[in-house]
């Protein structure tokens, strides 16, 4: 493992920050912390840079524990949430500036930052100050200078928060190619789950200073281990209901078949929107029930219809859109709503 | 006619006016007690229709040497200032809560009091059985007492010591505008602290130190009860010779033309501060 994070610690008066990390990232991976604000994704990644001392706990880089080691010993590369450029510095001297700090000479500095700005593309911008650049310019400067020293580990906290959608898909996609053409070990801190599942090779959930599950997005999506990842990572209806003899009875649904195995009892059951079919389209599902539309919203390529179910409760509906489809169903009128078995998940850990 | 856009301009430029309006006071009280005495003065210095009081002042050996003196006292007086500020004002801005109110309170505690006090209190430290000088026989560390007072070392102690706040807050309050995250990244991209301070935080806080260095000098060379007091009279800065001119010999167009010399040299001084910690910034 190139980084390690092994029982981490770390409390502030009453506040833990940090309950007990354990995370690996593997040589090359793009890893992303994913969590709400206050989950504690700075302070992992600020104890990962050596801005924080855990009170508990060990990181170890490349085999080698650094749990004590300051910053500048760690050889990583961070990119900090507002950027932290130097404004008193060109672009050309930010970026020189890890390289003059390891005393290269003279011309391999120059080089390498051509080099460096090339990769972001902002050749012949390195006599300009940061402050004459545009936001998405300076967040790749900063790139540029976290990863101009070869660093063995790159860190990015919440990087694009500041930006607009346009420009933050644009610079996900270059992050995400620069990483693999670099291959750079990446831990990544979002609370935005469209970034995570968009960049990452896994994505570890993160909720009150705990890691809740650690996968591939796709794994992560389909089969959340905790309510609180299923709930986070997409939309989601979370069904309650219990198990008996392989079925569970859900509120407007009925019996419905679960995997085999499932002990009897209370289970929390996932199910997607994008699972449920209404009207005509339910007829062939068999999983049925009937339910009031309450809300619809159209979403240009999908539309979201709110629905309270005949037996009690609410699920949550998107259905695909061609554009010469008329809309799906109107607000107040009651529809047959249905989905298949095996789109259902059980949340081990509802 | 009137297009759209002119009524918007008329509305933005009245919207401008009005706040100008708010500045009026302020400018009129300076006018009255800051600017039309100068003019006077400057009236005053040629009033007999010559440059003579001019020529006097800046071409007698003696006029010179005092403002040589009294800029040379200005500027070791702001070095030191600097070399003890700076320090305070770093701890002051990574401080804690207490430790600011703390430093808060020490650096306001002089200003409730007055000079003449306080340059008093020195005459009653450093004098040859002064406290001070006790204090260090009785530790034995000197012999005879150190001659602290009615000379350079005594003028300088009282002056920084009723000038430092003036270098701290200047200082404190442009480290306190860096974002920390800065001197952070400095040290994850490989500098040491001392580097990260050299390059990136000091720089960056020269804004502070200019206005400091500036306030201290301005306030120095125009300086008088402290340096009067504690120089004994062997040290004479220009504004104790201003007041000379007046009082002894009541020569109050020499005295003028002394004072605008004064406030010409002022001004270069602080234009200098200005451009050379400008071109320190970007170095
Ligand atoms: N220096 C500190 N002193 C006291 N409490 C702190 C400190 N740093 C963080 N905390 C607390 O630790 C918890 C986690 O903070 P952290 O900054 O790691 O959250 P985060 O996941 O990065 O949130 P966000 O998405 O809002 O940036 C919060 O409750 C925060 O108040
Ligand atoms: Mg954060």
């Amino acid at each position: 493992m190139e980084l390690s994070v092994k029982g981490i610690v770390r409390r502030f008066g009453p506040v833990t920050a940090l309950g007990g990390v354990d995370l690996d990232v593997a040589e090359g991976e793009f890893l992303t912390i994913l969590g709400p604000s206050g989950s504690g994704k700075t302070t992992l990644l600020k104890t990962v840079a050596g801005f924080e001392i855990p009170d508990e706990g060990r990181v170890l880089l490349g085999g080698e524990d650094v749990t004590l080691a300051p910053p500048r010993r760690r050889d990583v590369g961070m990119v900090f949430q507002n950027y932290a450029l130097f404004p008193h510095m060109s672009v050309a001297q930010n970026v020189a500036f890890p390289l003059e700090m390891r005393r290269r000479p003279r011309d391999e500095v120059k080089r390498r930052v051509i080099e460096a700005l090339r990769l972001v593309e902002l050749e012949g911008y390195g006599d300009r100050l940061p402050r004459q650049l545009s936001g998405g310019q300076q967040q790749r400067v900063a790139l540029a200078r976290a990863v101009v020293f070869g660093p063995r580990l790159l860190l990015l906290d919440e990087p694009f928060g500041a930006l607009d959608r346009k420009l933050r898909e644009s610079l996900q996609l270059e992050v995400r190619r620069l990483q693999r053409q670099l291959r750079l070990t990446t831990l990544f801190i979002t609370h935005d789950q469209e970034e995570a599942l968009i960049m990452s090779d896994r994505i570890a959930v993160m909720d009150k200073g705990r890691i809740e599950q650690v996968g591939a997005p796709g794994d992560l999506y389909a089969h959340p281990a905790t309510r609180f990842v299923a709930d986070f990572l997409g939309e989601s209806n979370l069904l309650d209901g219990s198990a008996s003899a392989g079925h569970a009875a859900i509120p407007g649904f009925g019996a419905v078949p679960l995997p085999a195995g499932q002990p009897d009892g209370g289970v929390t059951l996932l199910l997607r929107p994008e699972a449920l079919r209404i009207a005509a389209d339910a007829a062939a599902m068999p999983c049925r029930g009937q339910g009031k539309v309450l809300e619809t919203v159209f979403l240009g390529q999908s539309a979201k219809l709110r629905m309270a179910l005949d037996g009690g409760g609410e699920v949550l509906a998107r259905l695909p859109l061609r554009p010469s489809d008329p809309p799906p169903a109107r607000e107040g009128e009651t529809v047959a709503v249905g989905f298949a078995p095996e789109d259902l998940h059980v949340v081990p850990r509802g | 006619m009137s297009s759209p856009g002119d009524s918007r301009r008329t509305t933005a430029r009245r919207r401008e006016t009005a706040l100008f309006l708010l500045a009026v006071p302020a400018l009129l009280l300076l006018g009255i007690i800051f600017a039309w005495p100068v003019l006077r003065l400057l009236a005053m210095s040629v009033e007999d229709g010559t440059l003579a009081n001019f020529e006097k002042a800046t071409l007698d050996e003696l006029y010179l040497y005092v403002l040589f003196d009294s800029v040379k006292i200005a500027a070791m007086v702001m070095a030191i200032c600097l070399l003890v500020a700076y320090p305070v004002a770093f701890w002051l801005s990574r401080a804690g809560r207490w430790g600011v109110a703390l430093g808060m309170f020490a650096l306001l505690l002089p200003f409730w009091t007055s000079v003449l006090v306080r340059t008093y209190a020195w005459l009653v430290l450093l004098g040859r059985n002064g406290v001070v000088n006790r204090w260090l026989r009785d530790a034995g560390l000197i012999d005879a007492p150190l001659p602290l007072l009615h000379n350079t070392s005594g003028v300088l102690i009282g002056m920084v010591h009723v000038l430092l706040p003036y270098m701290v807050f200047p200082i404190y309050a442009s480290l306190l505008r860096i974002d920390p995250d800065l001197s952070r990244a400095a040290e994850g991209l490989g500098a040491p602290a001392w580097r990260s301070f050299l390059r990136v935080t000091f720089p960056l806080s020269l804004p502070g130190v200019s206005a400091g260095c500036a306030l201290v000098f301005v306030l120095s060379l125009g300086f008088f009860i402290t340096p009067a007091l504690l120089g004994g009279g062997r040290v004479i800065m220009v504004s104790m010779l201003i007041e000379q001119q007046v009082r002894e010999f009541l020569d109050w167009p020499f005295a003028a033309a002394l004072s605008t010399v004064l406030l010409v040299a002022t001004l270069a001084i602080y234009a200098l501060i200005g451009r050379i910690t400008r071109g320190a910034r970007h170095a």
